[in-house]
């Protein structure tokens, strides 16, 4: 028997693990054992590097694979005393007959060192992951300090890691075991000290554990999921461990408001269908189909469906919102103070309104009451979405030359993306739905103007626009 | 900041409880409740990963380094990883995307961050090892250049101006000019555009401001310029990187009626013409029908995690999108994996013979990885494989026995009454523990 006591590094094992292997020394004869904390880096004890240099004058020389090598490299950084003699002894397999033997995964030998593989390498994962740093300030020096309890001996396997990472910085890793410092050009090593001599906080955590909070959504608790990736035993230095349990107990109450928004959300996304609209070239066969369109929830409370109007042959097609209090009542488009002002502009830019045809992008009025008053309320989505085969329909039975949206609702239903009015106005365009389409403002926005001066420049601009179509035109 | 000797400072108690009344204007929030806000709003975007990017540290200077590997630097109660700061820069939003909780009617709580806030967040939380990086998407504001700008921007200043050298992920609007998607690129690791929707005829009903020839138009340039710096660099290392982990995209599943086998044939689509590395599935409703009879694994999560497995199939088991559906039944089942569903309706191809069988056929069997394949096909060129070594090997035998020959075992007849009873246990298993192969992605 050969008693082999090393100190524990993959370096000391791999220096004598060569001799004894060149002196023959089967794996069942050999007993390795780690130099105790009283009797550091002695190598060899029991049997002398003279002895052992002798024994291995005339031996032979084995090829190891090199993946073995770099396992063991793993390996040796387990807590395992045992881990050693395993490595012995699965080196003097593959040098004596069994070549292959690391691609048998299963062979028990085998096996057990990948187990121990895997369990390095996870605890040199899980400490790139959980070591948190803390910022002091040390002599006015800003000094990141972080405290951590790896399973096994791996500080210095990830110093490496850290270093690359933050090579920038002044900081220390301090571990029961041994401590890593890194003062921005040379990393030095000192004994291990115990958790109290750690900074215990930083002021940043506090917005750590804010975002922590709100990244979780509480509609999908699978605790089982957390715990297999962040056991317990990790969660005494974490910061953000302190508050699962609060996240945990207000999971519920939290999920029962997203379940009221997503309830509503869904009865809205069941009324965006579009209407049905019949296949027809007779404007007429439309208006009466449209007079009974419910494909959103507006014509509820709508007086009626107030469609386009105009000549089939018009040149011209004005698309608007949708109908505003007189037009609801009248069931007429533009007839309320935005259409009278619309005529105006009409007639100051030289346009024939018997020329034109005007619709509304939404059909049926959307309003809010008020005091006595019916107050117009912009359409969403859903509705400007669902009212979109009717104003296609039209145009695709007058087939205008000029098609005029007016304001951002029609704009954005026309153009398909929503736009900035003053970025675009007064310019045609090609669209899907004419080859000169043109956005200009709602008359409506003139009458919102607050003094009569922007009115009337704004109105100058309006009409400016118009101009564009009558000149188009000619 | 504490100092070592006094260092008493403790987290303050922590305010989820607290009622903040909303300010005049975002200027006036702090930072913690600007973060709350815009974390909560970042949130359904699913991807957190930080892998399969190209290697760099801060030895020469500035801050971070990246390995390719992704690091997990911690887990909500959720079971996700938290790997990247994943914030919007705003979620004030033009559009009107009615699945989207940011869309322009929604009463959401707004708040808009400033590109230093960001930068300076970034790399507190860095320094800290709290994160791998930044994964930064917004709301549209003003308009889509004017956003693009912003995210640039903030990118932009912490690869110049810090030097930062973790893991960039910026999400991108397809409505952006291509110099600005371009200029994301090249600061970023990873890009991203959102398909949003399985089916054109769902966008154009839910997002219309979107367009899916507009999305898939991006993501060929996008695709371009990855292929022409990928083929720069072998030439010069010193040629600039163009998104190195390439781009992803995440679809929102059970808000239209799209069918399972339309999103896998979207989904495949999108792997074949622009090489994305991920497409990832968010359900639409996580909320838990009252009539369930399992609470928290209500079918739109269940079936988020069978696309996902289905997702995985096509990627690295060599299924194709078609096979893993029927068009008489073109949902995925919830009650077994897309795996164990296929060798059920293909009764005639088991059992496999581990000892002899080709690795794509190996891949086939209900419960053995990708993995665990390479590891027998290593193992049988030195013996017969036994049931020993499966188990050894981790493979639930449970599973993999009515569908596998070894040296020591033959399964009953296959099909037969006897043969479906013994599936039963294992596929109800399967129901109660969907969240394991998501992580793993063993199936």
């Amino acid at each position: 028997m050969h008693l082999l006591t090393l100190e524990p590094s993959f370096a000391a094992w791999h220096r004598v693990a060569r001799r004894a292997l060149q002196a023959e020394w089967a794996w069942d004869t050999v007993l390795w054992e780690d130099a105790s904390d009283s009797q550091p880096a002695l190598g060899l004890l029991d049997e002398t590097p003279a002895r052992v240099a002798q024994a291995a004058v005339s031996a032979p020389t084995y090829n190891v694979p090199k993946a073995f090598m770099e396992m063991a490299r793993t390996v040796a950084c387990h807590h395992s005393a045992h881990r050693w003699s395993l490595l012995y002894r699965v080196l003097w397999r593959i040098t004596h007959g069994e070549h292959h033997l690391l691609k048998v995964r299963v062979d028990p030998d085998v096996h057990e060192l990948y187990t121990m593989e895997k369990s390095v390498q996870r605890d040199v994962h899980k400490m790139r992951a959980f070591v948190r740093f803390r910022e002091v300030v040390h002599e006015g020096q800003v000094l990141y300090v972080a405290w951590f309890e790896p399973q096994h001996h791996i500080l210095e396997l990830n110093a490496p890691f850290f270093i690359d990472r933050f090579a920038g910085m002044q900081w220390s890793i301090l571990t029961p075991e041994r401590c890593l410092h890194w003062d921005g050009v040379k990393a030095t090593y000192t004994p291990g000290v115990s958790r109290h001599e750690a900074p215990t906080g930083d002021a940043m955590e506090s917005l750590w554990l804010q975002y922590y909070a709100h990244i979780f959504n509480p509609a999908r608790v699978k605790t089982h999921a957390m715990l297999a990736e962040m056991p317990m035993k990790y969660w005494r230095n974490l910061p953000e461990a302190a508050i699962i349990p609060t996240l945990l107990q207000q999971a519920s109450p939290r999920v029962e408001t997203m379940m009221a928004r997503s309830h509503a959300l869904q009865s809205r996304l069941q009324q965006a269908h579009p209407a049905d609209v019949p296949d027809t070239d007779d404007l007429e066969v439309l208006r009466d189909a449209a007079a009974t369109c419910k494909a959103c929830p507006l014509y509820r409370n709508a007086t009626q469906t107030v469609f386009g109007e105009g000549s089939v042959s018009a040149e011209i097609v004005f698309i608007g919102e949708q109908p505003g209090d007189q037009e609801d009542l009248a069931g007429r488009p533009f007839v309320g103070p935005a259409g009278k002002l619309l005529d105006k502009a009409l007639a100051e830019a030289g346009i024939d309104r018997k020329s034109c045809y005007v619709t509304n992008a939404v059909k049926h009025f959307k309003w809010k009451r008020q005091g006595k008053r019916r107050l117009h309320q912009t359409p969403v989505q859903a509705e400007i979405h669902a009212c979109k085969p009717w104003w296609k329909a039209e145009l695709v039975i007058i087939k205008p030359r000029i098609l005029v949206c007016l304001g951002a609702t029609a704009a954005k239903t026309v153009l398909e993306h929503p736009v900035k009015i003053g970025d675009i106005r007064g310019e045609f365009m090609e669209t899907t739905w004419c080859a000169k389409t043109l956005v200009t403002v709602h008359p409506s926005s003139l009458l919102r103007q607050p003094d009569p001066e922007t009115r009337e420049r704004e109105m100058a601009r309006f009409v400016a626009d118009l101009a564009q179509v009558a000149k188009a035109l000619l | 900041m504490t100092s070592i000797e006094g260092g008493q400072v403790r987290p303050a108690p922590f305010p989820l409880n607290r009622k903040i009344s909303r300010p005049a204007n975002h200027h006036q929030m702090d930072i913690a409740q600007k973060l709350s806000i815009l974390a909560d709003a970042a949130k359904y975007d699913a991807s957190c990963a930080s892998s399969g990017t190209s290697k760099r540290n801060s030895r020469e200077g500035g801050l971070g380094s990246t390995t390719g590997a992704g690091i997990c630097h911690s887990y909500t109660p959720d079971g996700r990883c938290v790997s990247l700061l994943k914030i919007l820069l705003t979620n004030y939003c033009i559009y009107d995307c009615q699945y989207c909780i940011n869309r322009v009617s929604s009463d959401v709580r707004r708040a808009r961050f400033t590109a230093e806030e960001v930068v300076k967040l970034t790399m507190d939380f860095y320094r800290r090892n709290y994160i791998e990086g930044l994964f930064l998407s917004s709301g549209i504001i003003r308009n889509a250049d004017y956003t693009m700008e912003q995210v640039v921007r903030v990118a932009r200043m912490l690869r110049e101006e810090q030097g930062f050298k973790g893991y960039l992920h910026l999400k991108t609007i397809p409505e952006a000019s291509p110099e600005l998607i371009a200029q994301a690129g090249r600061w970023a690791d990873r890009i991203s555009i959102n398909v949003e929707l399985p089916t054109p005829a769902d966008l154009e009903r839910l997002a219309p401001e979107k367009n899916l020839g507009r999305i898939r138009g991006a993501m060929t340039t996008i695709q371009r310029r990855i292929d022409q710096a990928k083929a720069e660099v072998k030439e010069t290392t010193k040629a600039p990187p163009f998104a190195p982990a390439g781009q992803s995209t995440q679809m929102i599943i059970g808000a239209t009626a799209a069918q399972d086998r339309e999103i896998l044939d979207q989904s495949s689509s999108l792997y074949r013409h622009h090489k994305l590395r991920r497409v990832y599935y968010s359900a639409f409703s996580p909320i838990p029908d009252a009539s369930q009879r399992l609470p928290l694994m209500a079918p739109p999560l269940v079936r988020e995690h069978r696309l996902y497995q289905a997702d995985w199939l096509m990627r690295f088991y060599g299924f194709q999108a078609q096979e893993l559906t029927t068009p008489e039944a073109p949902q995925l089942s919830l009650e077994m994996d897309p795996k164990m569903a296929w060798a059920m309706r293909h009764p005639q191809s088991f059992p496999v013979d581990v000892n002899t069988a080709s690795r794509e056929m190996l891949w086939r069997i209900p419960g053995l990885g990708v993995r665990n394949v390479d590891r027998i096909l290593q193992i049988r060129r030195w013996h017969r494989v036994t049931l020993a070594d499966l188990q050894r090997l981790r493979v639930s035998l449970k599973k993999v026995l009515p569908f596998v020959q070894t040296a020591d075992h033959h399964p009953r007849e296959i099909g037969s009454a006897q043969w479906q009873q013994t599936l039963k246990p294992a596929q109800q298993l399967e129901l109660f523990a969907p969240a394991i192969g998501v992580v793993t992605g063993e199936l």
